[in-house]
């Protein structure tokens, strides 16, 4: 087969991909199309059962499209040959933090991915310690996975996925299972990664208060894409996104109740310090 | 029927090198017809403190007494106790083990010995509470259903021993938006209908502002606050320290009174923010 | 609770025994029970008896741990012993009672045999003991490698191994979790008789068996997604380095062997 030319400017290209479980069932990813930029943070939001889970699995060739294509830093997924690489480029986290760690040492547990790609010894551990030290587990290093916290399960397994030097990594409901502070602190050291190693994030969600912190953001219903801009445009439509069996931030909720009131407040709040600067525009400031 | 928890501690292998305090000194009487949520960070010992209240962990220092029964005195009927407190463990999806739904909600039933016509009865009451179909799910394999299902039915199964009070631990955990929404109006309406005590453990601030008639607090093992939710939100530097967050209304409350905004200090739900906010652009302009 | 229990036997430390290779250990092992079988008479045990003391000391070991390891078999040992006393055939009649007749021999064999028992458990503690599990299954794997001429799996067996050794704590966790659930609902797992027991496992063995299995297949989706493709070209992070201990260790445990043989030969 002819070699594909590497694109790394757009790592992650979905091409009118379609996926079916079972010949006569209804598509669980209909006609999907997303380009993701190189060091974007794309948020994909969804209800259970909307396709999410599914299209995440298209993305690192879990899954192979029944129709379309999906190219990872210009390889596609359908290419036999190239699927470990495109493994390596394209790093999934799942939801369950007990069930995607293979090892009883955090550090073994890292090197899982480096030992199938068959890394040389003494490089491997140069790339653990640096993995381990970007999620900030290396105190961790030597601790059996069952005695850390949910959220820290979460970064070992990031940590596992990040040894890989991968290009994209994609999260699939990866704090869905966890306490409102492993939430904060997983979606912290990912937004970390994304900003400071450049790594290009897809992070799939049902919570819309991280998706409100992402780049953009996609929502998916019934396998197709629903809508698809940036967080304060996508969370300014209130009845859509509720229609859609998803939640708006409580910050846009309000603003639209202040709007309908007759309040002339701007699109696009989503946070109390976003509703406060824009209430100190429009209020009355009574002493 | 009040369940009164008096000086109530836990500790884990004691007496081992792994010996870890869950709970410490904590006094709470919960009352017929209240809807307590029960707040705290993870291991700050609310799932401790649960499962004293049916018996499943004895104390070990003080007493808990359910009805009137002392739990931890020889000899006590536990099944009494559970007959009683009810309690709806997190993902308690994954305890479902029986062949048809029917089957696994008189699973509890059966343990208390009732007679058939009284379990399938209590199995068809307990299905319509939580709002499933006896007729159209009842013969399927609970392994067949939804996530959002699945929870209901295990649900069911812990509402059909009829226990007058009833326990929730994180019942939202893992659902969708859709999916917690209809839980809570679920809890709301169980609540509601009378007759029913709950308390419902949960770290979303949001989840429990809604419904919760009192609030109590927890953080490392011991009892740090309990009160109306108007009164614990009002007191967000204290949460704060402890971990634990407020609802977003109660957030910009705070936030507006810091600009200085006249308005009330205890507001925490979107509504009552929205008319506060509403009164004041009602002002006069021109006064500015 | 049962969370809080130590996966098998191990008691981590850093003695010199602690840092043998577990390949070695695994060998010494299998020389240690070779010397076990050549004791032809209970008086020679001092042999097996000297190296398991020297072995214990050298691991910080008190021979209260090896004691501790022996205790659950003391019903089999009991039961071997009062066969062979009473069952072996001999010449020298000591007691005659009826049916029962002890024999001097008889005396002999069931002194045996139970040492020889006592020594194997004993023994092979000392190998759990001192060996963490990961590196056990690591040495397993080391040396069951040359049989992949043969197509044996040494490398699928060794991550089954791992695997399991991962997921005990995280099953140990779920069943206390189920069973404190479905006791909630007033399940009884602690009275009636064997096969009411029995049956009052079922809702705990069902959910948790669901769960192992999609457990199973997340963690093969995961396992796979992170480029796992077999044993083939594989490299490994933990690789294993003999010591010149592991030399001594081999030297003595021979000798110890063949000073056995010798004392059950011409003694």
């Amino acid at each position: 087969m002819e070699q594909q030319a590497k694109n790394f400017d757009v790592p992650m290209q979905v091409e009118a991909a379609s996926y079916q479980y079972e010949e006569d069932a209804s598509p669980a990813v209909d006609g999907v199309s997303m380009n993701v930029p190189k060091g974007s943070f794309v948020a994909v939001l969804g209800h259970n059962g909307s396709g999410k889970s599914t299209l995440a699995k298209l993305m690192n060739a879990l899954y192979l499209p029944t129709d379309g294509r999906v190219l990872v830093c210009g390889m596609d997924t359908a290419q036999e040959d190239e699927v470990w690489n495109i493994r390596k480029h394209a790093g999934m986290v799942f939801q369950n933090p007990d069930n995607q760690i293979v090892s009883n040492v955090v550090r073994e547990d890292v090197a899982f991915g480096l030992e199938n790609l068959g890394v040389p010894h003494d490089e491997m551990i140069g790339r653990i310690d640096d993995a381990l030290s970007a999620v900030r587990m290396t105190e961790k290093a030597s601790f059996a996975p069952h005695m850390l916290s949910g959220g820290q399960k979460q970064r070992v397994a990031i940590a596992g996925v990040l040894a890989m030097l991968p290009e994209v990594m994609i999260l699939d409901e990866a704090t869905a299972m966890l306490d409102p502070s492993g939430r904060k602190d997983v979606l912290k050291t990912v937004q970390k990664l994304n900003r400071e190693k450049g790594i290009t994030v897809i992070w799939i969600t049902h919570f819309m208060e991280e998706a409100a912190l992402a780049d953009r953001v996609i929502v998916l219903d019934q396998g197709a894409v629903a809508m698809d801009g940036v967080p304060s445009e996508v969370f300014s439509r209130v009845d859509e996104i509720k229609a859609l069996g998803l939640d708006v931030p409580p910050m846009a909720q309000l603003a639209r109740e202040l709007r309908e009131k007759g309040l002339s407040l701007p699109a696009g709040i989503l946070t109390v310090a976003d509703m406060v600067k824009e209430l100190k525009n429009t209020l009355c400031l009574s002493k | 029927m009040p369940i009164k928890v008096e000086h109530l501690s836990h500790t884990y292998m004691q007496g081992s090198p792994f010996s870890a305090t869950a709970l410490h000194d904590v006094n709470i009487t919960i009352e017929d017809g209240e809807l307590i949520g029960l707040l705290g960070h993870t291991g700050s010992g609310k799932t401790t403190l649960v499962q004293h209240l049916n018996g499943l962990v004895k104390p070990t220092e003080g007493k808990v007494f359910v009805d009137g029964i002392d739990t931890s005195e020889k000899g006590v009927q536990l099944l009494e106790v559970r007959k009683k407190v009810g309690l709806v463990f997190q993902y308690p999806e994954y305890q479902l083990f029986e062949e048809s739904v029917i089957k696994d909600i008189a699973f509890g039933p059966k343990n208390m010995g009732l007679s058939a016509e009284e379990i399938d009865e209590r199995v068809r009451f307990a299905m319509n509470q939580v709002g499933i179909s006896y007729e159209d799910i009842g013969e399927r394999s609970p392994f067949e259903l939804s996530g959002g299902q699945m929870r209901r039915v295990a649900i069911a199964g812990v509402l059909a021993m009829r226990p007058k009070v009833l326990i929730l631990d994180e019942p939202t955990a893992g659902l969708d938006p859709a999916g917690r929404r209809s839980i809570l109006s679920m809890i709301r309406d169980l609540h509601a209908a009378g007759d029913l005590t709950v308390v419902m453990v949960s770290h979303s601030m949001d989840d429990i502002a809604s419904l919760a008639t009192r609030l109590i607090v927890m953080s490392k093992g011991e009892l740090v606050m309990s009160g109306t939710p108007r009164e614990i939100f009002k007191q967000q530097e204290t949460l704060r320290s402890i971990g634990l967050g407020v609802p977003q209304a109660a957030e910009l409350n705070h936030a507006l009174l810091a600009e200085g905004y006249d308005l009330p200090d205890d507001l925490y739900t979107l509504g009552e923010v929205r008319d506060a906010i509403l009164r004041l652009a009602g002002k006069d302009v021109s006064e500015c | 609770m049962l969370r809080d229990i130590t996966l098998g036997q191990y008691m981590p430390g850093d003695t010199v025994v602690h840092r043998l290779d577990p390949r070695m250990k695994i060998i010494l092992t299998v020389l240690y029970i070779a010397i076990i079988f050549c004791v032809t008479s209970p008086l020679w045990y001092i042999v097996p008896l000297c190296y398991l003391l020297f072995a214990s000391k050298m691991a910080g070991l008190m021979p209260a741990h090896l004691i501790k390891a022996v205790k659950p078999l003391r019903f089999l040992l009991i039961l071997t012993f009062i066969l062979n006393l009473f069952f072996s055939s001999g010449e020298t009649v000591w007691v005659h009672w009826g049916i029962i007749k002890i024999t001097q021999e008889g005396v002999f064999t069931a002194i045996h045999f139970s040492m020889r028992l006592i020594f194997l458990v004993a023994g092979t503690s000392l190998l759990t003991l001192t060996t963490s599990p990961v590196a056990l299954s690591d040495g397993i794997e080391m040396l069951l490698k040359p049989l992949k001429v043969v197509h044996f799996p040494a490398h699928e067996l060794a991550m089954m191994m791992t695997i399991a050794l991962r997921f005990i704590p995280t099953l140990i966790e779920e069943a206390d979790k189920i069973m404190k659930a479905q006791m909630a609902r007033g399940a009884d797992f602690e009275s009636g008789n064997l096969i009411k027991r029995a049956k009052a496992m079922v809702p705990l063995l069902v959910p948790l068996f669901v769960s192992a299995f999609r457990r199973a297949t997340d963690l093969a989706m995961a396992m796979e997604a992170r480029c796992y493709h077999g044993g083939e070209g594989r490299t490994r992070l933990r690789v294993l380095k003999f010591i010149p201990a592991d030399g001594w260790a081999l030297v003595i445990t021979t000798f110890a062997l063949l000073a056995t043989i010798f004392l059950g030969k011409w003694l």
